[in-house]
């Protein structure tokens, strides 16, 4: 408009009927452009506004600042803030759980729970114990973010806080006790610990973050002295062997003591029940030669003593002395020394050996 | 005439723009006017500021960390330890913070100073042990304590003070690892005794429990016996006692007929009673009644 009236200054009356014209064109393009300017104007509006859309994912949260504050927390779904710069918007997930590793690093790309390729940073992972021992511990920590807003405003690098903060936790609860009890029996025992620690610590940081899990992966005696250790553990099994090996002579010896006890009962029990049996039998022999011996004594003495000698003396060698005749010719003469272990017989019976 | 407007518009939003700034809810901040602290800012929101004359000064309002490096204290028992402490601390004055320390790193040099001065005299005056195991905690809260009286000066405050390592220097800790393999072989050994114990133990009970098992059953054999013994002889007393006599002459005849064997020589008296009538037929002598 303002050129319009600059350029009127000199001009034929043709012209300025021109110029008039011009003028009205120029007009009505301006009109033109203007209704062009506000469609801009408007769809720049319209991007601005829309530039406050935002999506809260399911386990999401989003926090809405205005001129930095925060004045609203947004659950899922999808939702609107004034643009910039009046309001901004942070979306936190809530649901996901992270991890942090105390005294070793997991090389493997896939974020798997699995120690599958860990490497042990010793600065971290070594320890002294209460009872001034050094041990290797690697402790993993499933934590998630708790409180959004602190998590992003209560502390500075929340997450490397906590890292620190196991490491702190876990040394405590190490210290705390002996490498024994924390290798073994107290092993579950010091990660209920330093997990307590942990969260005590987290929240006294306003950090927003809360531990769901603090586990310890390897608890090992250093690589200096594993050696020595698991000669340890060797040792226990030596111990245990030898007790299992003395129960086995044991179990051996007792039954076999047992077996020969019973056997000598047992013999002893057929001996006297041989020795009764065998005497009535005697008895039994003797009380019928008897009976019949006292109907005819002498006859049947005769003929017992005549059966006996019948069947002793047929293979013997016999020499018989005549008395009356000649008595004194023969001297009975014993050679004494060339029999061994001569016998002497009652009356002239003599019993030599043969050789 | 719009012209005019527009610049002037320009003028002012350009100027509004300088004026104006946010304060987010991690920070807060402090306006410097010409070199002079004026305001302090400490809640979050859109506040002004006199453009060119006032500069703004912004602060971390989060807690923060101080990390410190691994530094070498002695304790009361003259042993060398390597300590790192973490200091957690916010800003809470500005103004005091500005003035004395202006910037973060300079505050964390400072605490980190503070710190191990406090903590330097704090282990010097406990056992090693007494670091590692209870009073690590009490010794923290000491310090912790201390700290956060010195540190208010700075506008400081300190949320606490925590021994994160607490190591042995590498030589000390190879005497540790000596002590500890002796300590293991003194174990090892032990467990290896035990076992030799037991296993005696239980050797020995077993072959005790054996000689009992056998000489009860000897007992018990030779008592049945003697029961076996004693039955025959009533037996034979009953029986033989009828005749004493004839017993002793058949018994002896089963004796000879046992103990005369086929080499046996006999030298036999003619007029024997066996063979006295060999020789004189007619005079029978007859058995002996």
């Amino acid at each position: 408009m303002a050129d319009g009236w600059q350029n009127q200054g000199g001009g034929s009356p043709g012209d300025e009927l021109l110029q008039g014209l011009e003028d009205l064109k120029r007009t009505l393009q301006r009109f033109t452009k203007g209704a062009g300017v506000w469609l801009i104007i408007g769809a720049v509006v319209l991007l601005w506004l829309g530039s406050g859309i935002y999506v809260v994912g399911p386990s999401e949260r989003g926090i809405v600042l205005r001129f930095g504050a925060v004045v609203a927390e947004t659950d899922p779904g999808l939702r609107f803030h004034f643009p910039w710069p009046i309001e901004k918007h942070v979306v936190v997930d809530i649901a996901r759980v992270r991890s942090a590793q105390v005294g070793y690093r997991s090389s493997g790309t896939s974020g798997r729970t699995g120690r599958g390729n860990t490497r042990t940073i010793p600065q971290e992972a070594l320890m002294l114990t209460g009872d001034e021992n050094i041990v290797e511990v690697n402790l993993v920590v499933q934590y998630r973010i708790q409180d959004p807003v602190k998590f992003l405003f209560g502390a500075y690098e929340p997450e490397k806080i906590l890292h620190s903060s196991a490491e702190v936790a876990l040394r405590s609860a190490v210290g705390g006790n002996t490498i024994d009890y924390t290798m073994t029996d107290g092993r579950l025992d010091v990660q209920e610990q330093a997990k307590a620690a942990l969260q005590s610590l987290l929240d006294a940081y306003d950090t927003g973050l809360s531990v769901s899990e603090a586990r310890l992966l390897a608890v090992d005696p250093p690589t200096d002295v594993r050696d020595s250790f698991n000669d340890v553990v060797r040792a226990l099994e030596d111990r245990d062997r030898l007790k299992q090996e003395a129960e086995g002579y044991q179990e051996d010896v007792v039954p076999k003591a047992r077996g020969a006890a019973a056997q000598m009962v047992q013999q002893a029990e057929a001996y006297k029940a041989q020795r009764v049996i065998r005497a009535n039998g005697d008895a039994e022999r003797f009380l019928n030669i008897l009976a019949e011996y006292e109907k005819a004594k002498s006859v049947t003495r005769d003929r017992l003593y005549l059966e006996s000698v019948e069947r002793i003396m047929p293979n013997m060698e016999k020499f018989i002395l005549d008395s009356q005749s000649d008595g004194g010719g023969v001297v009975p003469l014993l050679p004494l020394r060339e029999m061994g272990a001569g016998q002497t017989a009652a009356g002239a019976v003599v019993s030599q050996e043969g050789r | 005439m719009a012209r005019l407007l527009v610049g002037l518009g320009l003028v002012i939003v350009f100027v509004a723009a300088q004026a104006a700034f946010t304060i987010g809810e991690w920070e807060q901040g402090m306006i410097v006017q010409l070199g002079e602290p004026k305001r302090i800012i400490q809640e979050p929101g859109l506040y002004f500021k006199m453009p060119g004359v006032q500069n703004l000064v912004r602060f971390e309002k989060r807690i923060l960390t101080t990390d410190a490096r691994e530094a070498e204290y002695i304790t009361l028992d003259k042993k060398r330890v390597l300590v790192d402490h973490v200091s957690r601390w916010r800003i809470e004055d500005p103004l005091q913070f500005y003035r004395s320390v202006r910037d973060r790193i300079r505050a964390m040099a400072r605490l980190d100073d503070i710190i191990s001065a406090r903590l330097r005299q704090e282990i010097a005056t406990h056992n090693f042990l007494d670091l590692i195991r209870e009073n690590r905690e009490e010794i923290m809260a000491v310090v912790t304590k201390d700290t956060r009286e010195t540190a208010k000066a700075f506008g400081i405050m300190v949320t606490d003070v925590r021994v994160k390592r607490l190591d042995l220097p590498d030589e000390v800790q190879a005497s540790v690892f000596a002590r500890m393999r002796a300590e293991r072989e003194r174990i090892a050994k032990r467990y290896r005794a035990e076992g030799e114990e037991q296993a005696q133990e239980l050797r020995a009970g077993a072959d005790r429990e054996r000689e009992v098992i056998l000489a009860t059953a000897y007992e018990t054999g030779e008592k049945l016996k003697g029961e076996g013994d004693a039955e025959a002889t009533t037996i034979y007393a009953d029986a033989f006692g009828k005749d004493a006599e004839f017993y002793a002459f058949t018994r002896r005849l089963q004796a000879y007929e046992k103990i005369l064997s086929n080499d046996t020589t006999l030298v036999l008296n003619a007029d024997s009673e066996l063979l006295n009538y060999l020789q004189s037929p007619g005079t029978a002598r007859g058995s002996s009644e």
